[in-house]
């Protein structure tokens, strides 16, 4: 606060410095000590991750080759750039995602040759050299294999374009023209094109059975199909618990309140052991099927309290108004209630997709080859023992930018929708998106 | 409200219309959908296990012995001992995990949240970015990562690294000194649980003496020494023990001090660093709940730093903060579910071992679920109890 007498004499970046790094002895300590310990941490990664990294046999070492470093020199170049040009707000909203877009084909165009050329002849003989730094021949070797689990591998295109249309369901259903009741035939659709593709057995496809399913579009198609199939239920148990009927309203609350207060993992074993005991003896029910109940009705608990959230922020004006024109109960909620308070809890709608989305990885442990699992699998292999973080961080990579990608749009809509309409209602909503679906509590 | 009173309707038609009779007639078709399907599945399942003969009831707990070894426990167990034993040991590592998970969450989380907060640009973005990576990857690829480091590339316990030639770590685990058994650390225990109860009455005390004459004790520092003083007490009173045993190498592992199993080690790092993101965005939302003008005020009213930040500051915070550090809590409790991936011995592994064993899922399953589901509604209500406490009583 000493500077602010001789504010005016200083250039604006030295006065942001002063501010925001040096405002007073020991945060300038601070600064420093950070600063030297993120310029150790840097270097000793990007040593790690690209200066020493193995990418497959390209030549004898196993290093990058000489003449090709500067693809990846750019390349960091680019990446270093795009996150300057967002750290500093150069851009902002779609422009951003634009500049994003261009850096992203960019890098991808300038590695494709050294990308494909490490596809073919990824071996682990050049990691065990003793400067190696991280082996990202590995990934080479394994990507198919962790993306796409045991598919029979000349197959493969097909879950690749069931994902394909599952991510553009995703992308599409993010746009807000979309937000009308026809998108839900589209994802019915959708979904029937995506069974098609992944099961076969029609015009020449063969016939694939859900065992050999895995990788990310098992990933994708646990946490999409169950959070599709928990909406409507959710929507149930939300009108349910706030219904005027005792009992309705009890085994709702029982319903939510039991899910909720319960591991997933306990879900998912009741619903693999348990379930094929419930049904009539001689019924069997696919692994996957299995475990998609479970995670539907796991959803569907934190899901109606959203929706719950968004029917408690609605004004009573709306209920009175509807009661007032003489609706019915359902005529109310379908026209009238529904619409708005669905509208404003879509920010924690994503965020519980979120969570859900990561919570699939769970699967695991009943043993489905979900993306977690094929990785897990794939750092078994003794040829590759000792290259698991590679592995890991590129599973992980994966899940974040899935998870990163889809809670800065919930960020963005919540800001979009609070400036839309600037109604008591809609700020209510806003808090209640804020402390999100793990947030709260009833 | 009700359709009756309008004109014109038949009289037969009423009850139809009549919405309290529609709700009844509502009520019971669910109830009797519910009991159905009930009935039928609880008839299949009957059918199912009679002709795998498998047999029901909880008769297992008691009378049967578990057979199977548990890696570690916090009570003596052996593989004779009964199925509930075993159940009992797992419930008991659950909670030791979540005990020390959400001590360490929330200091880590306090510490990272005020970052996000700090006047320093560069601290600022560094814990954001920390809790952006850590919350958008899923908690049980940390835990395999964490685990998969620990038992991978930690050195044999031969090459273990070491500290102070007492504090071991290698790929067995952590090894520390530990005190040697004697009545003097139990009395040093109950004393420390004694001063509890003794600083809420000394502070009570205070209370009533300042609100008398306005004269304010130091309560801090008094407190601080009713714990340390009991607890001191208590040791010298059991003949001041000072022995320790330290691990020391023997063939091709350590004997002797305390063992810290890398899958404890994994499982309390992953939640810790997991739930602690979390508990970091509550901190900062809790802090900027708390409009500038308090401070203002208080600053104005005289109150030191300390001070509006303890009477001020905190109690306002706490209210926001309270209710989702609970459910973030209760998510970490059931996160330590996730421990059975990497086989540390909790409550769902040792069911899962039981299940396998005994083909009695329904019961094993209901076992789990109902114990997360008791602390989870325990610790619900306690904290609606609380929340109730410190709301903000307007007049």
């Amino acid at each position: 606060m000493a500077s602010q007498g001789n504010q005016q004499q200083l250039p604006s970046g030295i006065l942001w410095l002063r501010e925001n790094l040096f405002p007073n002895w020991w945060n300038a300590l601070l600064t420093v000590v950070v600063v030297w310990l993120l310029v150790e941490l840097v270097w000793s990664l990007a040593d790690w991750v690209i200066l020493h990294a193995v990418w497959g046999a390209v030549d004898p070492e196993g290093l990058v080759p000489y003449d090709e470093q500067w693809r990846l020199l750019l390349s960091a170049a680019v990446v270093v750039g795009l996150v300057i040009v967002t750290m500093v707000r150069l851009a902002r909203g779609s422009a951003l995602a634009a500049v994003w877009a261009v850096g992203a084909v960019f890098i991808a165009v300038i590695m494709w040759d050294m990308v494909a050329s490490i596809e073919t002849n990824a071996s682990p003989e050049a990691c065990r050299a003793p400067e190696a730094g991280a082996c990202w021949a590995v990934i080479g070797d394994k990507y198919r294999f962790i993306l796409f689990g045991r598919y029979p591998f000349d197959e493969q295109w097909r879950p690749l374009l069931a994902m394909v249309i599952f991510i553009g369901l995703i992308v599409f259903s993010c746009l807000k023209l979309a937000w009308k009741p026809w998108l839900a035939l589209v994802w019915a659709g959708g979904l029937v094109v995506c069974a098609g593709l992944m099961y076969g057995g029609f015009w020449g496809m063969r016939f694939v059975n859900t065992e050999l399913w895995g990788g990310l579009p098992l990933t994708l198609i646990l946490s999409v199909v169950s959070c599709v199939l928990a909406f409507p239920l959710a929507i149930a148990l939300a009108l349910g618990r706030r219904s005027d009927m005792p009992i309705v309203r009890a085994i709702c609350v029982g319903f939510i309140e039991l899910i909720r207060g319960v591991p997933l993992i306990t879900v998912l074993f009741m619903a693999s052991v348990m379930l094929p005991l419930f049904l009539p003896s001689g019924v069997t029910i696919d692994k996957v099927l299995r475990a998609l109940v479970g995670i539907t009705l796991f959803a569907a608990a934190y899901l109606a309290e959203v929706v719950r959230g968004g029917l408690q922020a609605m004004p009573r004006g709306q209920y009175e108004a509807a009661d007032a024109l003489g609706l019915t109960y359902w005529q109310k909620m379908a026209t009238v209630i529904l619409p708005q308070a669905l509208r404003s809890v879509i920010p924690p709608l994503v965020n519980s997709f979120i969570s859900t989305f990561k919570d699939t990885s769970l699967v695991v442990i009943i043993s489905l080859t979900d993306l977690l699992l094929a990785a897990k699998v794939s750092t078994a292999d003794p040829l590759w023992r000792p290259y698991f973080v590679e592995i890991y961080v590129f599973v992980a990579v994966i899940y974040f930018i899935f998870c990163f990608s889809m809670s800065r749009y919930s960020q963005w809509l919540e800001r979009d929708l609070a400036r839309g309409q600037r109604r008591d209602a809609r700020q209510k909503v806003a808090v209640m998106a804020r402390s999100g679906p793990e947030g709260g509590g009833a | 409200m009700t359709d009756v009173t309008r004109p014109g309707r038949p009289a037969a038609g009423s009850l139809l219309y009549n919405r309290t009779a529609r709700a009844i007639v509502y009520q019971v078709v669910l109830i009797a959908t519910v009991i159905a399907v009930g009935w039928w599945l609880v008839d299949n399942t009957l059918t199912n296990l009679r002709q795998q003969d498998i047999a029901t009831g909880f008769g297992f707990l008691t009378n049967r012995q578990a057979g199977f070894a548990i890696s570690e426990s916090v009570i003596p167990y052996n593989e004779t001992d009964t199925y509930l034993r075993a159940f009992i040991v797992g419930l008991l590592n659950t909670i030791k995990v979540a005990l020390l998970g959400i001590v360490l969450a929330t200091l880590l989380g306090t510490v990272i949240g005020i970052a996000r907060l700090s006047p320093n640009w560069l601290l600022r973005k560094l814990s954001t970015a920390y809790i952006e990576t850590i919350r958008n990857i899923p908690v049980l690829l940390q835990l395999i990562f964490w685990y998969t480091i620990l038992t991978e590339t930690l050195p044999r316990p031969q090459q273990a690294l070491q500290a102070f030639d007492s504090v071991f770590l290698s790929n067995r685990g952590l090894f520390l000194p530990a005190p040697v058994d004697a009545l003097g650390w139990w009395l040093a225990l109950l004393g420390l649980l004694l001063s509890i109860p003794a600083v809420i009455w000394f502070r009570r005390v205070a209370r009533a003496h300042q609100d008398r004459t306005g004269e304010a004790w130091p309560t801090g520092l008094i407190s601080v020494g009713i714990v340390v003083g009991l607890g001191v007490l208590g040791w010298l009173a059991g003949g001041a023990p000072a022995a320790f045993t330290s691990p020391e190498l023997q063939g091709f592992n350590f004997r002797g001090g305390a063992r810290v199993s890398p899958e404890f080690l994994a499982l309390l790092i992953g939640l810790t660093l997991y739930t602690a993101a979390f508990i970091a965005e509550i901190v900062r939302s809790g802090i900027l709940a708390v409009s500038h003008g308090q401070t203002e005020a208080a600053m104005a009213l005289g109150f030191g730093r300390g001070l509006t930040l303890r009477l001020i500051i905190l109690p306002q915070a706490l209210r926001v903060i309270v209710p989702p550090m609970t459910s973030q809590y209760l998510n970490l409790t059931k996160n330590s579910s996730l421990a059975i991936a990497i086989g540390y011995p909790d409550l769902v592994s040792t069911m899962n071992t039981s299940l396998n064993q005994t083909g009695q899922a329904i019961e094993c399953i209901a076992i789990a679920m109902s114990v997360y589901l008791a602390v989870s509604l325990g610790i619900s209500l306690f904290m609606n109890w609380y929340n109730a406490r410190i709301a903000l009583r307007e007049r």
